[in-house]
């Protein structure tokens, strides 16, 4: 199954409004996406598109987490989401 | 017409259309199952579109709002279908369950486990339970809780609102406030006079009123009336006309005979001191700092913190501004300063208390404090609140000489710090009455309880007495330290008066009400200030003090105030 490592580059972390915006980006991608703590299980991977899930995570700014999708299009919504894991969307 | 007597709480007098709050969305009995014939596949369809129509309302709502109101209705809609909301409903519904208990109980558990992770993910608990009333009412085909929306400006009446629905309150659609329960120092009569709306509350039965009926609301007398007659309809017309004319103040508060009152605003942030600037405020009498902590799960920087200090000085430059400390606890919980399961938070460590508990906050906001001052041209007071005693007054004064903070002063809200005022203003420059939290305190009557509205009000002579003793106090101190009043009873004009009569020296109200209270202080001298001072003190209780003193300033009848 292809997967992604990403460093999370939001100042609050994976919280609030970043949590939002990513949710709501995995939730349009077409595939199923989870997301896990690097080194956590891949049973224990959560819905990408549940921003409760996300906020569960508690991923701070500079967690490494690693992303997995099956299916077609897996890679190119994969690489969106990174893209959008590692800009700090507090930003902007 | 069928008249509703209540406490009116922010004057003007309106007639309009009624939309009632609806009720609170009630649980589902525990362990009720699927209705026989529905299935389980049904009823998580059922359950999915429901959460669909939320989601979607919600998604609408944030397209027509901004900045933080936006994030927090989009991050709330994408909770409305959130998978692991949802799943676990649909799990329970797989059991049996029926979809409003399963959607209940699945948001319960969530909540739960947010609450569990504290700080910021404690405080989105909230955010989920409003989402699942919302999916509840919507299987049931009732309207969702919050303010109705609705095309047409109209009155709304609800049993009381909570912070949270006032927030979400637009002044461009509501025309008055009219409220079953709550109490005249309520969240709604605070945000009433805030934005200028008439109000009335603890009217009992108004809320049994159906939706659509025409009522005349007069905030000055408390009396709501529905079907309003002709005469009623002269009466709201005649105040639209002089209701132009108390828009304007001339920037001077002063009584007919020359003696000055400024006549200060209060305010929570750079955005309202901009506007009492406007406004023609003579400066700033209470800064509510804790509108910077709130939503926080930390501390703000000591520069976050200068930055945003910063903006309501520079509103003010050469006129004073009267800075509160942290005021956190009780009905304003903060996540890093307060315990949220003390059994009796308003008696609890709040205010100047937190100090206490967590060093070190109170230390770091006195730094951002100066740091501001220096970078700005506003004379700069600061105020600790919750100040008990003079040991308490002096340690204050010592950690702002510490930050270099050259006024320092007190808050005067416990009944002990104006029976002591004398002692506690050696240690300090000036003290400011919170008539709120000292009329709570005074008449021991939480201020939230409409069934306690007739005791907490600050016409009540015990708390005009304490009033008094603290100037006394001031006098006995012998430096002539200024005393002022930052509560809601500075904006009521008739107290205004009474008050200036007891000796305070400035008022700080809510900006918009510094027009009326100016208008109706020049009409009378000091020594008649006086005289109506002494005759509310006479008063056997506050409906009398109220009425003795209003039936002398025949100009509140004029003014419809």
């Amino acid at each position: 199954m292809p997967e992604r490592i990403a460093t999370i580059a939001s100042r609050s972390g994976l919280h609030a409004r970043p949590a939002a915006l990513f949710a709501e980006a995995a939730g349009d991608v077409g595939v199923e996406v989870t997301i896990a703590m690097q080194g956590d299980p891949e049973d224990d991977a959560l819905d990408a598109s549940s921003i409760l899930s996300l906020m569960t995570l508690g991923a701070a700014k500079g967690d490494v987490v690693v992303l997995r999708a099956a299916g077609d299009g897996a890679d190119a919504a994969l690489d969106s989401l990174v893209k959008l894991l590692e800009t700090d969307l507090d930003a902007e | 017409m069928q008249n509703f007597p209540g406490v009116g709480v922010s004057p003007g007098r309106i007639i309009g259309t009624i939309r009632q709050m609806p009720k609170p969305i009630s649980e589902p009995p525990a362990g009720e199952q699927l209705a026989g014939g529905t299935s389980a596949e049904e009823a998580t369809a059922a359950l999915k579109a429901a959460s669909q129509a939320v989601h979607d309302e919600l998604k609408a709502r944030a397209a027509h709002a901004s900045g933080d109101g936006k994030a927090v209705l989009e991050a709330t809609a994408l909770m409305a279908k959130d998978t692991m909301l949802i799943k676990g409903a649909a799990k329970l519904v797989a059991r049996g369950l029926s979809s409003e208990r399963a959607i209940w109980e699945s948001g319960s558990s969530v909540a739960e486990m947010l609450h569990n992770l504290g700080g910021y993910m404690a405080e989105r608990a909230t955010d989920v339970l409003d989402v699942r009333a919302r999916i509840v009412a919507e299987l049931r085909g009732v309207p969702a809780p919050g303010i109705p929306t609705s095309s047409t400006p109209f009155i709304l009446v609800a049993e009381d609102l909570a912070p949270a629905d006032t927030a979400t309150l637009d002044p461009n659609k509501v025309l008055a406030l009219v409220t079953a329960g709550g109490g005249p120092q309520s969240h709604t009569a605070i945000i009433a006079r805030s934005l200028g709306l008439p109000a009335v509350v603890a009217a009992v039965g108004v809320d049994e009123l159906p939706d659509g009926t025409d009522v005349y609301v007069d905030g000055a007398a408390g009396t709501i009336t529905a079907e309003p007659d002709e005469s009623l309809r002269a009466a709201a017309e005649a105040w639209a006309a002089t209701a132009s004319l108390l828009a304007e103040f001339s920037g001077t508060g002063t009584t007919a005979d020359g003696h000055l009152v400024p006549l200060l605003a209060n305010v929570g942030g750079g955005k309202d001191a901009e506007a009492a600037a406007k406004l023609g405020a003579q400066g700033v009498g209470l800064f509510r700092t804790e509108f910077c902590f709130l939503e926080r799960d930390s501390e703000p920087s000591v520069e976050e913190q200068a930055a945003a200090y910063k903006s309501v000085f520079d509103a003010f430059p050469g006129k004073k501004v009267v800075l509160r400390t942290l005021d956190a606890g009780a009905d304003k919980p903060l996540p890093f300063l307060t315990d949220s399961t003390e059994p009796n938070p308003a008696l609890g460590v709040r205010g100047y208390r937190t100090d206490f508990t967590t060093p070190g906050v109170l230390d770091r906001q006195l730094e951002a404090i100066a740091l501001a001052e220096k970078q700005s041209e506003a004379d700069v007071w600061v105020m600790a609140p919750m100040i008990s005693t003079a040991e308490e007054a002096a340690r204050f004064a010592s950690m702002c000489a510490d930050a270099g903070i050259k006024t320092p002063g007190v808050m005067v809200e416990v009944p002990s710090a104006a029976l002591t005022a004398e002692a506690i203003l050696r240690e300090v420059g000036f003290a400011s009455l919170g008539t709120n939290d000292l009329t709570q305190y005074a008449m021991a009557a939480d201020r939230q309880l409409g069934p306690l509205a007739n005791l907490n009000t600050p016409w009540q002579p015990a708390v005009l007495r304490l009033v008094g003793l603290t100037v006394e106090g001031s006098r006995a101190e012998g430096h002539n330290k200024p005393v002022g009043v930052c509560g809601e009873a500075a904006a009521d004009p008739a107290l205004a008066v009474v008050l200036t009569g007891l000796g305070v020296n400035t008022l700080s109200m809510t900006a918009r009400s510094l027009a009326a209270v100016a208008a109706v202080l020049k009409t009378v001298t000091l020594a008649e200030a006086q005289q109506l001072a002494k005759l509310a003190l006479s008063a056997p209780s506050a409906t009398e003090a109220k009425a003795w003193v209003r039936e002398k300033l025949p100009v509140l009848e004029e003014l419809g105030l």
